[in-house]
């Protein structure tokens, strides 16, 4: 009820069109210029005009190389993580109408990391072509996870029930983490320090291929969130009351889980799974900006593009010459701010 | 409902002693332990230094018990395995009755455990090679093998003097260090700090650890802080498991994508296997000589 009387409040004083347009021009150009600045910081000074100049070989440019090869493929993956993270994490608050869902709430995440956990662990080698073993154990293990809560939640051809995809997945989460922590513990000590390294998250995907693997799948997912803002703003006031206001519930729920959960398959898989973003920044931005998912979720996934990136560029030069864990740093900057946004705006 | 719940606790309590009565251990302290060895002294060890250590010194046939990452040298396959670092079975431990316990500095339960049995306790220090040394000197003082370590602390210190002597006055190469990487990709690279016995090794072989000014035994640098520091030479020593010898080739390829790195370019990317090159243990010399080879061909 209260978020119907949120929405009433924030009833558009402007029609939608100009809003969104404002809300994408102003946060599109914070995520523009994050994406466009933070390639230029680093530990090390670099010449940008060196490291644009063709006449250089690349193969002894360094100034190229820190840019294109170490800093380059970081912000990108960083934005495209972020942007996923952060608008699955809209979808799923809205579907599962708790302000305290997760992109990892449902064991999406766990089963990502189970599977990343077996393959760095056992040293399985199922790599192929431009994608190599982690992220494709990762992803597959994500599937899985999906499919589980999936079948679990959902009796045949009715809506799905939050509170049993809510129970299911918190259930599913806990199940991974045990096979998570059994597996560690029977690996040897450096396997096992490896594994919980990627537990941490980290941005420096090695290369552009990891990138390029995971674009289609958040593009995928992108493409289905375009179409789901207004049924979100009816399905967070419940299926029985958004059943009565015409929207097909069924297929809405269907389309933002699987949306969601391909997002975060995709982001987690790409960069292990990196807390906090899913769960800070749509606030953030609802904090900014009203409940409207019709604006909420284009702006979250700008606002957490340019929020990862940030935080990474931290992660790579707090520390430098040594990297700091990009998941510990988007915990450490969002839960304060986040905390100090809450207490000045009540 | 309470009285069903007594019942069952009462149950579970049954096949709780009930397990305990045939656990593993009870079942081996009732057989009676071998006595009439000649050494008087029982050792376990939990840490593959100091298991090898007492091999190199002459105490091997007084190992009773190693731990779960032992793997030299060949003898340790054939006795009990008492967990490790993480997962010590105390209970198997007291079963082979040890008057010596090699355990490390973190098990601090269970060096309490051991005491409280009246078993002595080494609590293994990770150092230097200084470390090593020391910690041989102290097996032998144990083991009443002093002029056996004395011994081998004085072979391994002239390995070293002639590995030294060998590259002296060469120019020192700037060498990356990297001891743990994800398999196939430029992820997660860790590479040696200046602190600890693999950095000394480093020193001790002729090479520049790029790193040397961050005061760790490993570190994550980022790409860029590998690009900016250009090493020379890059040498990964990893244990056998993760990597295998048969993909040596496309482990080094890996690195292609840097080519910026005089390493690269100059086709100085070594990717060296095996445990001896980790493990400090009396094999740090030979590791030591292999590092030299690599770096001063």
């Amino acid at each position: 009820m209260s978020d119907a009387v949120a929405l009433e409040r924030a009833a558009p004083i402007r029609p939608i069109r100009t809003r969104l347009a404002i809300t994408v021009v102003g946060f599109g150009a914070l995520a523009l210029a994050a994406i466009v600045l933070a390639p230029v910081v680093g530990s090390t000074r670099i010449s940008l005009a060196r490291a644009f100049d063709r006449s250089i070989p690349f193969a002894d440019n360094v100034d190229a190389q820190i840019f294109f090869v170490a800093r380059l493929p970081r912000v990108l993956s960083g934005a495209l993580v972020g942007a996923a993270l952060a608008a699955a994490g809209v979808v799923f608050q809205a579907l599962l109408r708790n302000p305290l869902a997760t992109p990892f709430t449902l064991g999406v995440s766990a089963g990502a990391s189970l599977g990343a956990m077996l393959v760095l662990i056992f040293g399985i080698s199922i790599g192929f072509g431009p994608f190599s073993a982690v992220p494709l154990a990762s992803f597959a293990g994500a599937a899985i996870a999906t499919g589980i809560v999936y079948r679990l939640a959902t009796p045949y051809r009715r809506a799905m029930s939050t509170a049993v995809l809510l129970l299911a997945g918190v259930t599913l989460n806990s199940f991974f983490s045990a096979l998570i922590m059994f597996v560690q513990y029977i690996a040897d000590f450096a396997q096992a320090y490896r594994a919980s390294r990627w537990l941490m998250g980290d941005l420096d995907v090695g290369s552009y291929q990891p990138i390029i693997a995971a674009v289609p799948l958040v593009a995928i997912a992108f493409g289905m969130f375009a179409m789901l803002p207004a049924a979100l703003n009816v399905l967070s006031l419940g299926p029985d009351a958004a059943a009565t206001r015409g929207v097909d519930v069924v297929r809405a729920q269907r389309l933002a889980f699987f949306s969601a959960s391909l997002a975060t398959s995709a982001a987690v898989s790409l960069a292990g799974p990196i807390g906090f973003v899913g769960i800070v920044v749509p606030h953030l931005v609802r904090l900014m900006v009203g409940v409207d998912h019709r604006i909420v979720l284009p702006a979250s996934a700008l606002f957490g593009a340019a929020f990862l990136v940030a935080c990474d560029l931290g992660a790579r030069t707090l520390l430098a010459p040594v990297e700091l864990p990009v998941g510990v740093l988007t915990a450490m900057v969002g839960g304060p701010f986040f905390l100090w946004l809450l207490v000045r705006k009540s | 409902m309470a009285a069903r719940s007594k019942k069952l606790i009462a149950a579970l309590f049954v096949v709780a002693c009930g397990a305990g009565l045939v656990s593993p251990a009870r079942a081996d302290l009732t057989r009676s332990a071998p006595r009439s060895q000649s050494e008087k002294a029982r050792i376990v060890s939990l840490v593959p230094a100091i298991t090898e250590m007492l091999f190199a010194i002459g105490a091997g046939p007084q190992v009773v018990g190693v731990g779960g990452f032992d793997q030299f040298p060949p003898e340790v396959s054939k006795l009990p395995r008492l967990g490790a670092l993480l997962d010590p079975d105390t209970e198997r431990i007291l079963s082979l009755r040890p008057t010596l316990a090699a355990i490390y500095g973190s098990q601090t339960d269970l060096q309490s455990q051991l005491e409280r049995a009246g078993i002595r306790a080494y609590v293994y220090r990770h150092g230097g090679i200084e470390t090593i040394y020391r910690t041989m000197r102290e097996l032998g003082a144990a083991t009443s093998r002093a002029s056996q370590a004395e011994r081998l602390v004085r072979d391994l210190q002239s390995r070293v003097d002639a590995v030294r002597a060998r590259v002296r006055g060469r120019a020192k190469p700037k060498v990356l260090l990297v001891l743990s990487r994800q398999p196939g990709t430029l992820r997660e690279i860790y590479v040696s700090g200046g602190v600890g016995f693999l950095h000394e090794m480093l020193e001790i072989a002729g090479g520049r650890n790029v790193f040397a000014d961050v005061a760790r035994e490993s570190a994550q640098p980022s790409q860029e802080a590998i690009l900016a520091r250009a090493p020379d030479v890059i040498v990964e020593v990893h244990a056998e498991g993760m990597f295998k010898t048969s993909s040596v080739d496309r482990e080094k390829a890996v690195w292609a994508p840097l080519s910026s790195l005089p390493a690269v370019r100059n086709k100085r990317v070594h990717v060296l296997i095996g445990q001896y090159l980790v493990v400090p243990g009396p094999r740090f010399a030979a590791a030591a000589e292999t590092l030299a080879r690599t770096i001063h061909p």
